[in-house]
């Protein structure tokens, strides 16, 4: 069975939803990382596609885009060593007490 | 925090409510990690904030203008035409406009014979170094799923009918070619400069979902 | 070399691949017509799971009859076509048809 991001002909009754998109700051950061990181050539395009695509099926649907990419990014650094998955917890938690 | 799970689309009003709320929350622990991710890494010299920033400026200076620009040099110059058809990057680089990443270009002409729709079914391929970061419809699952199947549908969903004696070619983007559909320029620009038809040339002529604009009579 | 011409029947495999790959599942096992060569690429397969890509493949854009390809579920006029690109490796020849290729 193929995955859940290989969705060519395979649609629901859904319009498409038009409406433009309001980019957030963690957004264009996120953005910016992957692409920082691709010139430097730490990560690939296929790369970060692989990690979307290893986004459980139920989790997938539920993400916007942008959390796909950070969910990707994110299970990159810790698999190359970059950054151990504590780290970022703590360091989010640390975030989350310095915004209140 | 909200402890509600996602209910699926079961109850179409209360599910959506339930999202937006959902969302909010689920938004901010996914910007704090990114920060975090983005802390760390300076911190560790892998990539530095004015990195970050440089990346966030260039994307944020691409707009559908950048394609537009293309494309109507296209409309008035025909050996630029030629150019732009047979060796893309060569003639984006004469407008000054570089690829990032590893991509390359390819540019589809629609005529009066042929239409182009271009869709990624697999993620989100979209020329970004010439229309900015891609609209969140191209990247949905309705445009994703639909436009191979239907594309003549999806096409009337944005207000456009292509004829029956056109030929609809629907290009799934599924390698690092980015393609951008050169629309056919209007009736009645005849007289028109470069600058005035730049502004016909709308992102969705050049993603095929639609056409460059009448000129204001 | 590549391997395939424009105008070449092709096949494309029908393999599932639990792997990262850049074939939708829509046209595996399905007949269509090379309609261009678009050059040799780092292979996504490979670079997916941090290799170099190497040795690049070559990369085609194949035409798919709309009719053909979903029969009933497509209700546009005889003529439309699909273009996907395709990685050589997912792709063998197909035997020529009965209306001389035309497909």
């Amino acid at each position: 069975m193929s995955g859940v991001h290989d969705m060519g002909g395979r649609p629901n009754d859904d319009p498409i939803d038009q409406s433009e998109h309001v980019f957030s700051d963690w957004e264009r950061h996120t953005h910016a990382m992957v692409g920082a990181l691709r010139e430097k050539r730490i990560i690939t395009t296929d790369e970060l596609r692989r990690g979307i695509e290893s986004i459980a099926p139920e989790e997938y649907g539920k993400l916007s885009y942008y959390e796909r990419w950070a969910a990707s990014l994110e299970t990159l650094l810790v698999e190359k060593g970059l950054l151990a998955q504590d780290e970022i917890d703590a360091r989010a938690e640390a975030l989350r007490e310095r915004w209140g | 925090m909200s402890t509600h799970t996602h209910q699926g689309h079961d109850h179409a009003h209360d599910g959506h409510e339930h999202e937006g709320m959902l969302e909010d929350v689920e938004l901010s622990e996914r910007a704090r990690r990114v920060l975090a991710m983005e802390e760390l890494l300076a911190e560790k010299g892998v990539i530095g904030a004015s990195e970050v920033q440089r990346l966030i400026d260039f994307q944020g200076a691409r707009s559908p203008v950048d394609g537009a620009r293309v494309v109507a040099r296209a409309w008035t110059d025909p050996d630029y035409k030629r150019r732009l058809l047979a060796d893309p990057e060569a003639a984006l680089l004469e407008l000054g406009y570089p690829l990032v990443g590893s991509a390359k270009l390819a540019v589809l002409e629609n005529t009066d014979a042929v239409h182009h729709l271009v869709v990624c079914t697999l993620c989100s391929c979209y020329p970004t170094s010439l229309l900015g970061l891609p609209p969140d419809w191209y990247k949905s699952f309705a445009y994703r799923s639909r436009a191979v199947v239907d594309p003549r549908g999806v096409m009337r969903e944005f207000g456009l009918d292509v004829g029956d004696g056109v030929e609809v070619r629907v290009v799934d983007s599924t390698a690092d070619l980015r393609y951008l559909v050169l629309p056919q320029r209007p009736t009645g620009t005849e007289g028109m400069s470069e600058d005035e038809l730049i502004a016909l040339v709308t992102r969705d002529s050049m993603v095929g979902v639609g056409v460059a604009l009448a000129p204001v009579a | 070399m590549a391997r395939f011409q424009p105008g070449d029947r092709v096949k494309v495999i029908a393999a599932e691949m639990a792997t990262h790959h850049r074939t939708p599942s829509y046209i595996k096992g399905r007949v269509g017509r090379v309609h261009a060569l678009s050059g040799l690429w780092p292979n996504p397969e490979t670079l997916a799971y941090g290799a170099d890509g190497k040795p690049e493949r070559d990369l085609y854009l194949v035409a798919f009859d709309m009719k053909d390809l979903w029969g009933e579920r497509f209700d546009g006029p005889a003529g439309d076509v699909l273009l996907v690109d395709v990685y050589e490796q997912w792709l063998e020849a197909a035997e020529a048809s009965a209306d001389g290729g035309k497909a």
